[in-house]
């Protein structure tokens, strides 16, 4: 069997247990689209004249997908595949250690799509999302390819920082929370503190959704943006950087083994 | 050192490891010729998982020179991981997925693999190909690690502990598995802390005790078992149980039946130290008549 068909039925199996396994499916998919439902709900104010804050917010949920399905799904996963001695097992075979990666970036690759696609279903039938031009697809197109990009190898980097498997979501979750809340996902971003701004800035979660809202919302809000445009050339600056980061810090600290394996 | 013509699969010699500061394996010299089953035998902690898997290729090694199919495990490539078989100590946990999705996916890895299905038929989990993994007892989830140990049709299978949580029952199918893979020109090492697994299996034995090989036999011939002194017991005509341990077994029972009435003696054994005397006198647990 060749390598790349080696890649996909690896790719295969690792979407299929996606798919199998409840909490992945809860908190990955349903999640959102919860948080969707009940923010919408309770925020339905005006952030700017004619745009809501739902249409704010699903772009930001849209960028938050993505980070949960790279970055949380695979910080979380990995540790508990170490842990039952999965990566030790197959560590032990002949398998090119890339199958295994290119297994996870299939995974991640369908999650993205199926829930990008939920998102914007429910957005565009129940909260008027804007649907996007050709530019406006081009420009979602490559965020979401960057984005998922860096999510997932710092995913996979972050995956050797949990000690166990069973703390591994102790550890992840609460980065992911605070990502969300600090980044324009949860609050307009302009209206948090000026530090939290500047925290905020240094991960790519932030860009991500501001690259969201250049998509979904109206040119005319570009104005209300931190530097009064939507910045997309350092939006895809700052996630190249951490593309090539994560991509470092994966070579530098990817374990098959636990720490009691020695 | 030839990988070609070389008879003996593996090759050990002045290995040692240490943990912090602590030898967890000293000076052990071992060889395991091709065909043969080896078995590792000693207490928990006394070395074995560390020793094997320095063989595996997974551990480091401090010292020492350690040949594997001809290869320094240390510097594995894929060729060499495509012949040895591994299966490691504790289960593999393979959750969602089923166990003929993870044999298969396995099988895939290696060039010469064997048919999964059959693999699956030859472990006992044929009417469990379609579960998923995490709903097998913890006997069939080893079975299943015993599955993608063997899928590869290794050269040389390491087991380490593998009926660790089997009934007797499954152990002796078990047995039956690893036999007939010796029949098919497999090489085996195994470890295990069962004496009659190893004595049922293993053409020799190697003891293990605080990461020193204290002995290397068949399993008939362990501690010089067979030229040990035996216990006679009898009841005597006072019809008490008398025991006697002699060198000369045969000739104290001639003698107690030639003293008999009508040449029987009553209530007679003869015994040897069982494996598991020899065993326990080595890792210093057991006094044994010398």
């Amino acid at each position: 069997m060749t390598g790349l068909a080696l890649g996909w039925r690896q790719g295969v199996l690792e979407l299929k247990q996606f798919l199998r396994t409840r909490e992945s499916f809860v908190f990955t998919l349903l999640f959102p689209v919860l948080l969707l439902v009940i923010f919408g709900a309770v925020f339905s104010f005006e952030i700017a004249p004619g745009i809501r804050f739902t249409q704010y917010f699903i772009a930001g949920m849209l960028a938050a997908g993505l980070l949960a399905v790279g970055f949380q799904n695979l910080a979380i996963q990995i540790p508990i595949e170490r842990d039952r001695g999965v990566l030790k097992r197959l560590r032990g075979t002949p398998m090119p250690p890339w199958v295994y990666f290119a297994g996870k970036v299939v995974m991640v690759l369908g999650a993205a799509v199926l829930i990008t696609a939920v998102l914007l279903s429910f957005g565009v039938l129940l909260y008027d999302l804007r649907v996007p031009d050709a530019a406006g697809w081009l420009n979602l197109a490559w965020v979401t390819a960057l984005g998922l990009t860096a999510c997932t190898l710092l995913g996979i980097a972050f995956s050797s920082v949990a000690r166990s498997g069973r703390s591994a979501p102790a550890v992840v979750t609460p980065v992911s929370l605070v990502l969300q809340f600090i980044s324009g996902v949860f609050f307009v971003y302009t209206s948090l503190p000026a530090w939290m701004q500047q925290v905020a800035a240094v991960f790519p979660l932030k860009w991500m959704a501001q690259g969201m809202r250049s998509v979904f919302l109206p040119a005319s809000y570009a104005v209300e943006e931190p530097a009064g445009s939507w910045e997309l050339g350092r939006v895809a600056l700052v996630l190249a950087a951490w593309c090539v980061a994560g991509l470092v810090l994966c070579l530098l600290t990817f374990r098959w083994t636990t720490r009691r394996d020695g | 050192m030839g990988a070609v013509t070389d008879d003996r699969a593996i090759v050990v010699r002045g290995l040692r490891k240490a943990y912090g500061g602590t030898p967890v394996v000293t000076d052990v010299d071992l060889s395991v010729v091709r065909g043969e089953i080896f078995a590792l035998l000693g207490p928990n902690g006394a070395g074995k998982t560390t020793t094997v898997e320095i063989l595996e290729g997974f551990r480091r090694r401090d010292a020492g020179e350690v040949r594997v199919l001809g290869v320094d495990p240390a510097r594995a490539d894929r060729a060499w991981r495509s012949r040895i078989g591994i299966v490691l100590q504790g289960t593999g946990e393979f959750d969602e997925l089923t166990v003929a999705e993870v044999v298969g996916q396995f099988a895939r890895f290696y060039p010469r693999s064997r048919d999964p299905a059959e693999v699956i038929e030859r472990v006992g989990l044929a009417d469990k190909a379609r579960s998923r993994t995490h709903s097998l007892s913890g006997g069939q989830k080893r079975r299943l690690d015993v599955a993608l140990g063997i899928v590869g049709r290794p050269e040389l299978l390491f087991l380490d502990e593998p009926t660790t949580g089997f009934d007797p029952r499954a152990r002796r199918d078990f047995w039956d598995l690893i036999r007939g893979l010796k029949a098919d020109g497999t090489t085996i090492l195994l470890t295990t802390h069962y004496l009659e697994e190893a004595e049922a299996l293993a053409d020799r034995v190697g003891v293990i005790v605080s990461g020193r090989l204290v002995a290397v036999a068949p399993p008939a011939q362990l501690g010089d078992r067979a030229g040990r002194p035996a216990t006679v017991t009898w009841i005597g005509p006072d019809g008490r149980t008398r025991s006697q341990t002699t060198t000369t077994p045969t000739r104290l029972v001639a003698k107690l039946a030639a003293d008999s009435v009508d040449g029987e003696v009553p209530g007679l054994t003869v015994t040897r130290p069982t494996l598991e005397d020899i065993y326990l006198s080595m890792i210093g647990e057991r006094e044994v008549p010398v």
